[in-house]
């Protein structure tokens, strides 16, 4: 199966769920800097990995999903917790790649100016979580 | 003044990282963007102005203890909505405990 963009399903998010979105986003970026002031940088950083996005994004998956069935006339379905279930699963294996970011930016931030450090942490990130995806692709096809 | 910086450009990053899942297809590929450094990104790269590389590394660090209380925490939830076919909603919030709980035990075992 290929990637591809679907642009049609920017259509299917209301405006309310874009703010939902932007609002619980601001408010964790804060509690985690209010974290690391009081308990410290240890501490703070654990936050640095909240899943932030999966929340909200499972339970809009979910959403679509059964509205979309309800409107083929299908009442009932595990339909959408199954597809929110592929996001959570895809979100998995983003985490190794998440793990591999930390690693980067704490190997290299103290030694290098920030913003660069920041661009191939994000490089290796976005590279290692395509990778792993094909590998586990490849591996489901086998 | 710096935390209204850290609301919005948090909020900008996770919109953005979410907003890039929901175009991707399939779903299981744009599950990746569910793990996205979000809120990395925002709060490193404010911290670093801050309170300097020293402290970021230092947050950075313990972020992959952190990620790796997330694959716990994913798991989980694949396996509720996937195998037990729970909400996704209460799903992924109810176990945000799973992540904390993990998190403490790693900083516990290996940050402490």
């Amino acid at each position: 199966m290929k990637v591809r963009l679907n642009l049609a399903s920017l259509k299917q998010t209301q405006w309310h769920e874009y703010l939902t979105r932007f609002l619980l986003g601001g408010a964790i970026t804060v509690v985690t800097g209010l974290v690391a002031r009081y308990f410290g940088p240890v501490v703070g950083g654990l936050f640095l990995a909240f899943p932030a996005i999966l929340p909200c994004g499972a339970t809009l998956i979910e959403k679509h999903e059964r509205e979309k069935k309800r409107r083929a006339g299908i009442p009932h379905t595990i339909r959408g917790r199954l597809a929110a279930a592929l996001d959570a699963r895809g979100a998995a294996m983003g985490t190794i790649a998440l793990a591999a970011f930390g690693l980067v930016v704490w190997k290299l931030l103290p030694h290098h100016n920030a913003a660069s450090v920041l661009a191939v942490a994000l490089a290796v990130w976005l590279s290692l979580a395509i990778s792993i995806w094909r590998v586990r692709k490849l591996h489901r096809h086998v | 003044m710096e935390w209204l910086a850290r609301f919005l450009l948090g909020g900008l990053i996770v919109s953005a990282f979410a907003v890039i899942g929901d175009v991707l297809r399939p779903r299981g590929f744009a599950g990746l963007f569910g793990a996205a450094p979000s809120v990395a990104l925002a709060t490193l790269a404010l911290t670093e102005l801050s309170d300097g590389k020293e402290y970021a590394a230092m947050e950075a660090r313990s972020m992959i203890a952190g990620a790796f209380a997330f694959l716990v925490y994913a798991l989980v939830c694949v396996y509720l909505m996937a195998k037990k076919h729970h909400r996704a909603s209460t799903t992924t919030l109810a176990t945000l405990v799973v992540w904390g709980l993990c998190s403490l035990v790693l900083w516990a075992l290996f940050l402490k």
